[in-house]
């Protein structure tokens, strides 16, 4: 019987190691939007401004631009379709790892009260690479779609197993080892040029243009954790505009009227492509739907002027131990750009 | 809880290691409160039905009992007083008294599924004879079918006639025989368990016998891995085939004979699998459903080894009692004692036929109120009968040509035959449209093309060629295992080959959890008899 037992038990722990070694196999590594939230954690600590909301956050505003404008220390915590509750997780997360002075807000999720028909896929991208914590957990549970599991979130295994039939070169490179981060500080990098298209026609006008209060009740609490961290929450919307994620009047005066109640700064970026020199037909890398490096260093530079003298974001570049790990990361930002530059 | 959720492997899980850890004598009453709770998941209204049926059974087989344990009593105490005669005719009227009370019981657990299942159907169908008339349409009811309805009747139904004939005794536990009806893993697919089989395993404690557990273990594995990664892949395929949008004819019909085969054969055993690995693993034996039914060499011999406690049912309640009826059998007579061949022939052909027509009839209701099952029943009943007619002219054949029958070439073409035959009888319930079906089948004569199939179509079906090699491997895997598990369950022959039988093992649980279609990325596909 003690025999059977041990036989039985060694089984299961061959099963559970074999279970434990191709789980870094299966899991995507090819795609970088997977890895923003894991890159965050080796940069956390020191950032006195906090960037949180969707692809809009990532893909407009360089943190690497903003300290060598401004020196300004800064993170993109911003994933695909990031929906408000998991910017708020997200958020509270970094509470634990920082004390950042401001946290800057984009507007844009407000217009989602609950998952999406992309949610099964982007929650994966936001919540994979999470540290595990009890945060996780509350993330996890507020994002999950009817057909995803707690089970696959715990074993990613159950989620990939299926890409053993789609394995690549990639996987097998960064089976063992981490690949090289895909972000600069959570700045996304596209260097690519897609004219936007006046002929993408009319914005299509959903049928409730109100705030669900699902956005609203995240929104108090993405303020009142600000509050509780003394940190000032900024509401912002992004310069993109494209007619399939437009946002509406309605929208617009929500929020205003939000930021009004509730003494919030916040500006519309859309409204400022012109002082900041946005040209649609040079600064989007897929037609006007997202910014890309060029339309992206211009708003950060913009942006990063209004952190600093409307909102009091002090410069760092005193900080000789800070100033030696931004340069580094301006330096690598400025690499990645040339490279990419040079492959287009 | 479907049996491939992740909930229903952890509900196992925790029924498995709770019947080992609770005092034997509270063990069944763990199972029942087990099976309530899984069926509870399928939503609590149902449980309605469960009881009505559960109850029905309980107090009519009690009744029963009663009846003929007071004919018993008095038969006994006026051993003396009465003549034979007497006694028979006794004994007579109380059989049919007892029978009133049976009737009352089917026609009550017949009548809720007939209810439940058939008045939409029956409906749609007056409504449409209705309209030939310019008359007003009924409005149609909808109900939803309650998980597992037309398994737990049947069981109950078998248990009263079982009681009735003096089979199986009346129970006299109410969670007892709530546990028969509700056993979980027999509760979504079958198989239909008669009460003298399974009743006393369920109630007798079970000792934890480290073999009964593994092999339990092992089936749950083996019927995972023909339902994930065989059924559930290849269910893209079908749904595309089947699809009227898509207007897949010609060859693709051929196509789908095959796939669906392998996908009913894979899911329906597999789900089997499931349930008496489960069984196995509480250290009970249910009754097997299969027999390796794509070797059969004829249709009969198909219907002989596919769902079998089925066949047995509709055989032991439907088949054989009809055949032997009064009336059918005052019929033949008259018939046979006509001095015409003609009329001999019919006569001799009367009862057989007429209780075939109807259990195949009632066949193809169980299965579904749709015409499609129907049109499958009375199919499969033509090609039984046609067969049976022809017997003479095979014997004749057989006789002629010994070797070439005995030959494996022919066996080969046998069994093709039968697969095919019963595959493009089985396509009506794949299309569920019996005019879409034979249009489908029309267009084999008209349209049929292996180019388009093999010049990439089969890869515009939702699967790519990965997909066809894993379907293609583990439908050999599992054609291997069924032909070496002929003679010996393979499980047995493992015994006392420790490290071989543990690395199968691990091969299979790997196979799974690399190649089965589950996950966030797949559908879950609940099991194709289930809906039944």
């Amino acid at each position: 019987m003690k025999k059977k037992i041990i036989i039985s038990v060694a089984f299961l722990f061959a099963i559970i190691i074999l279970i434990a070694l191709l789980t870094p196999l299966l899991v995507p590594k090819a795609i970088g939007e997977n890895r923003l939230t894991g890159e965050y954690y080796e940069s956390a600590g020191e950032n006195d401004v906090i960037f949180l909301g969707d692809c809009e956050v990532y893909e407009t505003f360089i943190p690497a631009i903003l300290w060598e404008e401004y020196g300004i220390s800064s993170y993109v915590r911003g994933t695909p379709q990031q929906l408000i509750w998991q910017s708020y997780y997200i958020l509270e997360e970094t509470f634990k790892y920082e004390k950042p002075k401001a946290v800057v807000f984009n507007v844009y999720s407000l217009k989602y009260g609950e998952p999406t028909e992309q949610s099964k896929i982007n929650n994966r991208l936001t919540l994979d690479s999470m540290r595990w914590s009890k945060t996780k957990i509350d993330a996890i549970n507020a994002s999950m779609t009817e057909d995803e599991n707690f089970l696959e979130y715990l074993i990613p295994f159950l989620a990939y197993h299926h890409r053993i039939t789609e394995l690549n070169k990639n996987d097998f490179e960064f089976w063992f080892k981490s690949p090289p981060n895909a972000s600069d500080s959570g700045y996304l990098m596209q260097t690519g040029v897609v004219p936007a298209k006046a002929s993408d026609g009319a914005p299509k006008e959903p049928l409730d243009l109100d705030f669900s209060q699902t956005a609203i009740d995240y929104l108090d609490k993405i303020k009142n954790i600000c509050d509780a961290n003394g940190c000032e929450l900024i509401l912002v919307k992004a310069p993109p505009n494209h007619p399939s994620y437009y946002w509406f009047d309605e929208y617009e005066l929500q929020t205003e009227e939000y930021a009004r109640k509730n003494g919030l700064k916040y500006y519309n970026l859309i409204e400022k492509e012109n002082e900041i020199g946005i040209d649609w037909s040079k600064d989007t890398y897929d037609a006007g739907w997202h910014l890309n490096v060029y339309g992206a260093e211009k708003t950060s530079r913009y942006f990063g002027k209004i952190l600093s003298e409307e909102c009091g974001i002090e410069d760092r570049r005193n900080d000789a131990e800070l100033s030696q790990r931004w340069n580094n990361n301006l330096r690598m930002y400025k690499e990645r750009k040339e490279t990419m530059e040079e492959e287009k | 809880m479907l049996f491939t959720s992740y909930g229903f492997i952890a509900f196992v899980a925790v029924v498995l290691v709770l019947y080992y850890v609770v005092p034997k004598k509270t063990q069944c009453m763990l199972l029942l409160a087990a099976s309530y709770f899984f069926y509870a998941f399928s939503g609590l209204w149902n449980f309605a039905f469960i009881l009505a049926v559960t109850v029905s059974c309980f107090i009519i087989a009690r009744v029963i009992a009663r009846m003929k344990a007071r004919e018993d009593d008095t038969v006994e105490k006026n051993r003396d007083a009465w003549e034979k005669e007497e006694r028979k005719a006794y004994r007579a009227k109380q059989k049919k008294r007892r029978l009133r009370v049976l009737v009352l019981g089917v026609i009550i657990n017949i009548g809720i599924l007939a209810v439940i299942k058939y008045t939409e159907f029956a409906v749609t169908n007056v409504n449409s004879l209705l309209s030939l008339f310019g008359v007003n349409k009924i409005s149609v009811p909808s109900f939803i079918l309650p998980l597992g309805i037309s398994f737990f009747t049947f069981q109950s139904v078998s248990y009263l006639i079982d009681v009735y004939r003096g089979k199986t005794f009346a129970e006299q536990n109410f969670a007892r025989f709530a546990l028969f009806v509700s056993f979980f893993p027999q509760l979504v697919q079958g198989p239909i368990s008669r009460h003298s089989d399974l009743a006393n395993q369920l109630y007798e404690p079970h000792k934890f016998d480290g073999v009964k557990v593994k092999f339990g273990l092992q089936r749950i594995l083996w019927g995972f891995f023909k339902k994930l990664v065989i059924a559930d892949r290849i269910a893209v395929a079908i749904s595309a085939l089947t699809n009227t949008d898509n207007n897949y004819g010609g060859a693709y019909v051929f196509v789908l004979i095959i796939f669906y085969s392998i996908q009913i054969y894979a899911d329906f055993t597999g789900g089997i699998d499931i349930t008496i690995g489960i069984a196995e693993a509480l250290g009970m034996k249910l009754a097997e459903n299969f027999n390796r039914p794509f070797s059969s060499r004829s249709t009969k011999e198909y219907w002989n080894r596919w769902h079998m406690t089925m066949g047995n049912w509709f055989n032991d309640y439907i088949f054989m009692p009809l055949s032997v009826t009064k009336p059918l059998l005052k019929l033949s007579k008259t018939a046979r004692s006509k001095n015409n061949r003609f009329m001999k022939g019919l006569g001799k052909r009367i009862p057989v036929y007429t209780a075939t027509t109807v259990t195949w009839f009632t066949t193809g209701l169980w299965h579904g109120a749709a015409w499609n099952f129907i049109v499958w029943g009375m199919l499969n009943c033509l090609v039984i009968l046609v067969s049976q007619e022809l017997e003479p002219l095979y014997r004749r054949f057989r006789g002629r040509f010994p070797k070439l029958v005995a030959s494996y070439p022919y066996h080969c073409f046998a069994v093709t035959r039968t697969f095919l035959l019963m595959g493009l009888i089985r396509s009506l319930d794949c299309y569920r449209n019996v005019s879409v079906t034979f249009a489908s089948w029309g267009s084999m004569f008209t349209s049929f093309n292996w180019g388009e199939v093999f010049g990439g179509g089969l890869l515009g079906l939702g699967l790519d060629i990965v997909d066809y090699v894993i379907i293609a491997v583990a439908v050999l895997v599992v054609f291997t295992v069924s032909k070496l598990g002929e003679k010996r369950d393979i499980r047995e022959a493992l015994v006392g080959k420790t490290a071989l039988s543990w690395t199968l093992t691990g091969l299979v649980l790997m196979a799974i959890l690399l190649f089965g279609a589950y996950g966030t990325d797949f559908a879950s596909i609940p099991s194709i008899y289930g809906q039944f």
